[in-house]
């Protein structure tokens, strides 16, 4: 038993960090820092700094264009992104739509979609979700009818997060009706998002921003050459993508720096004539957010251990990850609100008041992060997992 | 013993439920949210003509002599409705300093204005970095003449965009002192901001303000048991407005799982979820409790600790009753609680804000427990 790092490990997150410190822009780290949400430009200038480096997509093979990192590497330097403030790439191309298009895709796909995601020239988003399909995804009723060497697509999918840059969508659409388990007669589908038919309109979230959208189907077309897999079998690919998404929802680094925040916000902030950050009921509630990182630092540890021990990718209980990681978020996002007090009201900033800009987003923040026990997959759907698959309840 | 209200309070109180229902609907909300002032003036004069603004005023001075637990329905119909007009600083705060402290010539110029509907007043209390600290530390006032200059920053005062005068409580040589100033007087800068929850709040910097004496409000340096008097009023009152918005959040949060169908079932029928409906259902009647206790403890005249360390408890209990159900009814209602087009995210918004205000659960079980 060793807790600790190699020195070539070390060494290796050493260069990432300096790196970073190089090369991640000032303006853009200023967003992250802040809670704002990066635009279209500001993903792809970041994503081409990153792929002129050759780290766009280091978990690919070595043969598309990743690094040959292996997973310890790979988990330092998400965990130096974390902490430098840099922002992760979307998901939804370098890591869910790529996994797919690597275990699923034929070659002639692969070749066509696969460079365009590492350069970051498509901007991929994903169609999963409907109104009457959120927990229970199987229920999903988009539809693809097929004439001749085209689909028709017609249908709504909705929480389409940056729905509104997308270039390219992956869908789970329907493809046929007439089955006996909902799970079957599902297809996985690449639509081209300026094929004629496509709508998208935004869901304001309740901190005012817009990440998510809804999105319309009215007979769009849709070529057979973008069918991934085999026809209605879409819900293996499915089912193989959630268990991606899953990993790596811990967010261990960035709540490591948000802490560092929170601490030098509770040392401005005064209690009694002492810095907040003395005060014991604030203390001890930070104390144990801090307490609840550390346990889910090594957690994670143990599971990336294990997976680099087995090869294999890691059980159902994984998805304790995403339940713990995303309690702490939302618990430092208020306890950042309870350190401004009454100056966490204004809902932005006051011109030549006493709210700054980061003291107007704490607020907002605490209310947009509630949203990461709802999706993917709530963290009641998390627990029933780890009931029905590791407890085999 | 008896829990009932009279029949003139439960009058009063459907009066208002039923006039919210009809004027103060969601997507009239909405507009009013968007209106440059962010407050309604007809709303404003009707909620006066129901007698909202002059109940808790004594009837010396033209009011009912009413006290919170005359309040609570109706504050209880607020909050359900999201009312974002500054009732809570007018009544509770600053019309309730003037109506204790006022001479009869402040009186007699104030009070009719606040009855009638046709004046405000917002409390300047708060000061940056400072939380909730009720004495004020960057805020002075020292004499000149025959009057005052005062220097100073105040934060987060709600409703000080629409106030008439407000009420300053500054630093002074004697202590703690309580000021009416004009917010147009030479010298004071508003910076207005809209708060998390959609009401109108506002930085206010005072430089070189010349006050003339009749400015000051009470006696110098004996304002600090009247600000907490007060503020545990208009506290007691934020209990009930928040009792009714969690009613809301519980009310719309049933309707939801029982309609929301997934895996062919109403959600409902899940007992992780029914268990987590029922803790709610749970927290609502605890901080309806507390929110009675708080109304009645104001009302009673008791003396100060006892009236604080009750105010506390209540308030410990409501701020965290409305943060589970804040949360949960966001969490059950999934992604579209999340979402500004449905009601459920506008509560939520409303109870997470109540624990920002006069002091969270964390400043208030510490004042409950240095009261032994």
């Amino acid at each position: 038993m060793d807790l600790s790092y190699s020195a070539e490990e070390l060494s290796f997150r050493g260069e990432v960090r300096e790196w970073l410190s190089a090369k991640l822009p000032a303006d853009i780290r200023d967003k992250v820092v802040n809670y704002h949400g990066l635009s279209k430009d500001e993903y792809l200038r970041w994503h081409q700094i990153l792929a002129a480096k050759g780290w766009s997509v280091p978990h690919w093979p070595v043969e598309w264009g990743g690094t040959g990192w292996d997973i310890t590497q790979r988990y330092i330097f998400d965990e130096e992104f974390g902490l430098a403030g840099a922002p992760g790439l979307p998901p939804f191309g370098p890591v869910m739509c790529a996994s797919v298009l690597l275990r699923f895709g034929t070659t002639e796909q692969k070749e066509r979609f696969l460079p365009r995601i590492r350069t970051g020239d498509d901007f991929w988003v994903q169609g999963y979700s409907e109104p009457g399909a959120g927990s229970d995804l199987a229920a999903l009723k988009c539809r693809a009818d097929r004439k001749g060497d085209f689909y028709h697509v017609t249908g709504q999918k909705i929480w389409t997060t940056l729905g509104h840059y997308g270039d390219w969508i992956f869908c789970l659409v329907r493809t046929d009706s007439n089955v006996e388990r909902r799970q079957e007669g599902i297809s996985f589908l690449l639509i081209d998002m300026n094929t004629p038919g496509i709508t998208v309109r935004p869901l304001v979230l309740m901190d005012g921003g817009h990440e998510v959208n809804e999105i319309f189907f009215d007979d769009v077309v849709v070529p057979v050459q973008n069918l991934i897999f085999e026809e209605h079998k879409g819900w293996t690919v499915a089912k193989y993508l959630l268990g991606h998404e899953r990993m790596g929802t811990g967010n261990v680094s960035a709540s490591r720096r948000e802490i560092g925040t929170l601490r030098a916000l509770a040392t401005r902030e005064i209690k009694n004539g002492r810095p907040l950050l003395e005060d014991p009921r604030f203390r001890d509630r930070l104390s144990r957010v801090e307490i609840e990182l550390e346990a889910l630092e090594i957690t994670s540890l143990r599971f990336l251990d294990q997976m680099r021990r087995t090869g294999q990718p890691p059980g159902a209980d994984v998805s304790l990850l995403k339940i713990r990681g995303t309690e702490i978020q939302q618990g430092i996002t208020e306890l950042m609100m309870q350190a401004v007090g009454p100056r966490a009201q204004p809902f932005k900033a006051v011109d030549h008041g006493s709210i700054d800009h980061f003291m107007s987003r704490l607020a907002p923040r605490y209310c947009n992060v509630r949203k990461a026990s709802i999706y993917a997959g709530s963290n009641e759907i998390q627990r029933n997992i780890i009931a029905k698959m590791s407890l085999g309840l | 013993m008896n829990f009932e209200y009279s029949e003139e309070q439960q009058q009063f109180a459907d009066s208002v439920h039923k006039f919210l229902a009809g004027h103060y609907g969601f997507e009239q909300r909405k507009e009013i949210l968007k209106s440059p002032g962010g407050l309604s003036e007809s709303l404003w004069h009707s909620l006066a003509e129901m007698g909202l603004t002059s109940i808790s005023v004594p009837e010396s001075e033209g009011g009912f002599g009413g006290g919170a637990l005359d309040l609570i329905a109706p504050m209880e119909a607020c909050g359900e409705a999201l009312v974002v007009e500054p009732l809570i600083d007018n009544i509770g705060l600053a019309g309730r300093l003037i109506a204790k402290l006022g001479s009869p010539a402040q009186r007699a110029a104030l009070l009719p204005g606040l009855m009638d509907g046709s004046q405000r007043y917002a409390f300047a209390s708060f000061e940056p970095g400072h939380r909730y600290e009720i004495a004020p530390i960057l805020t002075t006032a020292t004499p000149h003449g025959d009057g005052w200059v005062l220097q100073g920053s105040k934060c987060i005062v709600v409703g000080a965009s629409s106030a008439h005068r407000l009420v300053v409580s500054a630093l002074t040589d004697s202590g703690t002192t309580l000021f009416l100033v004009d917010p147009q007087a030479l010298g004071v800068a508003l910076n207005p901001s809209r708060t998390v929850d959609g009401q109108r709040s506002a930085d206010v910097l005072f430089k070189d303000v010349a006050l003339s004496g009749d400015a000051l409000l009470g006696q110098p340096g004996e304002a600090l048991p009247w600000i907490e008097e007060a503020l545990d009023f208009s506290t007691a009152l934020l209990c009930a407005d928040a009792v009714g918005a969690m009613k809301y959040a519980n009310d719309a949060t049933l309707e939801y799982l029982k309609t929301r169908k997934q895996f062919g079932v109403p959600i409902a029928s899940f007992q992780v979820l029914q268990h987590r409906m029922v803790e709610m259902m749970i927290a609502c009647e605890q901080a309806r409790s507390m929110s009675i206790l708080a109304a009645s403890k104001v009302d009673s005249g008791a003396a100060p600790n006892e009236r604080k360390r009750a105010i506390s408890m209540a308030f410990v209990k409501v701020a965290d009753s409305a943060r589970q159900i804040s949360q949960e009814s966001v969490q059950l209602h999934g992604g579209m609680g999340m979402t500004e087009e449905l009601k459920i995210s506008h509560t939520f918004r409303r109870l997470t804000m109540i624990s920002q205000r006069f002091g969270d659960a964390d400043h208030h079980l510490e004042r409950y427990a240095s009261l032994g």
